[in-house]
């Protein structure tokens, strides 16, 4: 018997499951409710563009916050004792366990106008400010959600930087500040690009975070591919052309980072 | 700078748990609004007499452990035949198993849905009936598990010793009994931390079952979403309270049996000392 055949009815599974899905999105966005070719979508998802101009803004402004804000946990971590650093980690995953619905919705009742902040606000004759359903709320709902998938990275790719590495810098008479900029931050340079990927993909592409603290005011390319396919607008022809837009984006910013590229793309993914 | 390092700590720390906490705080609310006016138990009551919710959990529960168990025996059994293989067909497949994990969520569910809208098309068409529900949402989770499966078992097999196998069939054992004998034992922590992780991202999805989920039975997260759109409704808040609660006693629980397990080896490691002495 040959072993590879083993591996067969998973091979079949991933043609039928994974291949065949994605080759009829393309096929959807090419083809009208009649099933004949048309570019019609795609000229048409092209009304869009400026929404997706909208989600990659506050994406990237959501992982720039997340890398800045996580950095300093990183490296606190990286060089503590594994017994901190372990106990910190765990902190950080904790909340990731829960369904993000429910972490979202926590802030939700954070940022209302009768919500938390509000009422602190109220009790010194402030306010009510309008804190939710603004685009300010969207990004903090991404940096919330998503800053631990920063830290993972680049924590692991800090704790391999030696500490003999920091103490010649020091003992050769570098400040902090040249310690940070000339050896930990090129060093850490691997991390930060997997942090940026692993922050970036889910957050261009989220659709229940815009809804619930953005209001409708706010709709991101993932709220509209939501409405082609199960709202109102059902258009699974143009649905699918903005969805092979969003795909082909996401795989060009991993392909041009060089993330697809690296050996440790299984150790990245896990 | 190590009093500044702390505080920034503790103060991430807030701005992680704030949410969470007010969830708690809110579950034991008795009003509805977001005033506390005083304790109660009964959103908890009626979290369990809420027959949709109990539903729910149950159907998270049968669709997550059926696809995890399923897709840890079909990534085992691919991982090995994958491990056996080399050049283009080899890394198609492993392209193919990336997929999933590399495409956004949305992307993953939308095509699903469209690959189950089809098929339901073309098998209504010919007199089959089939609908949205406990297949569909079986199927994509399993799809979206799998490479979880295979990326945790590879590794381990690439690091087992190839002369064990040869070993045991020399010893007599066919290429079958060679492999639960000997293979399985080798590989055993890829599988269950791959099982585990197919299992926590099955209990925690929501994207790919939205997509993919029928109008009888839903799993809790699509329920969920459904009661956030309403917005008031403390039974939320109760559901996350004890959600939780059961995190927290499972990863105390894992970090005790993984410390103890250390302290084990340690204690071994000492004692064959002491004998070697």
């Amino acid at each position: 018997m040959k072993i590879k055949a083993v591996s067969y009815p998973y091979v079949a599974w991933a043609l039928l499951f994974i291949a065949i899905p994605l080759g009829l999105i393309v096929y959807f966005a090419f083809t009208d409710t009649a099933g004949s070719f048309t570019v019609d979508n795609i000229i048409q998802a092209g009304r869009y563009s400026n929404v997706l101009m909208k989600s990659i803004w506050l994406s990237a402004i959501s992982t720039a916050i997340c890398l800045v804000m996580g950095y300093p946990i990183a490296y606190y971590m990286s060089r503590s004792s594994a017994m901190v650093s372990g106990t910190i980690l765990l902190l950080i995953m904790l909340p990731m366990w829960m369904n993000f619905l429910l972490r979202t919705y926590g802030w939700m009742s954070i940022l209302e106008n009768n919500g938390i902040i509000n009422q602190i606000f109220g009790v010194f004759g402030l306010g009510p400010f309008e804190m939710i359903n603004t685009q300010g709320a969207v990004v903090l709902g991404m940096v919330y959600n998503y800053i631990p998938f920063m830290i993972l990275p680049l924590n692991s790719v800090m704790t391999k930087i030696g500490k003999d590495v920091i103490e010649a810098a020091q003992d050769l008479g570098a400040s902090p500040a040249r310690v940070l900029s000339e050896v930990v931050l090129p060093l850490s340079l691997p991390g930060i690009k997997t942090g940026i990927i692993m922050v970036f993909v889910p957050a261009v592409s989220t659709f229940i975070i815009s809804q619930m603290l953005g209001g409708g005011g706010n709709q991101l390319i993932g709220d509209i591919i939501e409405l082609q396919f199960l709202g109102n607008a059902y258009n699974p022809n143009l649905g699918s052309a903005i969805s092979l837009v969003l795909m082909l984006l996401v795989m060009l910013i991993m392909s041009v980072s060089g993330f697809l590229n690296d050996d440790d793309l299984e150790e990245k993914l896990l | 700078m190590k009093t500044f390092a702390k505080t920034y700590l503790g103060v991430f720390m807030a701005f992680l748990y704030a949410p969470i906490f007010v969830l708690i705080i809110f579950s034991f609310n008795e009003s509805k609004g977001r005033t506390f006016t005083g304790f109660t138990w009964k959103w908890y009551s009626a979290l369990f007499h809420d027959a949709a919710i109990m539903d729910a959990l149950l159907t998270t529960l049968i669709v997550a452990i059926t696809a995890s168990v399923f897709a840890t025996v079909m990534g085992t059994a691919a991982a090995v035949g994958l491990n056996r293989m080399e050049g283009k067909f080899r890394s198609g497949i492993m392209g193919l198993t990336y997929l999933p994990i590399l495409n956004p969520e949305i992307i993953t569910g939308v095509s699903f849905m469209l690959l189950f809208v089809v098929a339901k098309n073309a098998l209504n068409s010919v007199g089959v009936p089939f609908q949205f529900g406990w297949a569909t949402l079986i199927i994509a989770h399993i799809t979206f598990n799998v490479p979880y499966v295979i990326l945790n078992v590879l590794p381990k097999l690439r690091q087992m010793d190839g002369s064990l196998v040869d070993a045991a069939m020399d010893l007599g054992c066919s290429h079958w009994q060679a492999f639960y004998k000997v293979v399985i034992h080798e590989i055993r922590p890829g599988i269950v931390s791959g099982f585990l992780m197919a299992l926590t991202f099955s209990l925690d999805d929501f994207v790919v079952s939205y997509f993919t989920t029928g109008a009888k039975h839903q799993t809790l997260s699509v329920l969920i979403y459904a009661m956030t759109k309403k917005r008031v409704s403390p039974k939320i808040n109760a559901i996350s309270t004890l959600l939780f609660v059961v995190v927290l006693i499972v990863l105390i629980a894992v970090n005790l049996v993984e410390r103890r397990n250390i302290n084990r080896n340690r204690q071994a490691v000492r004692d064959r000392k002491k004998e070697e002495d």
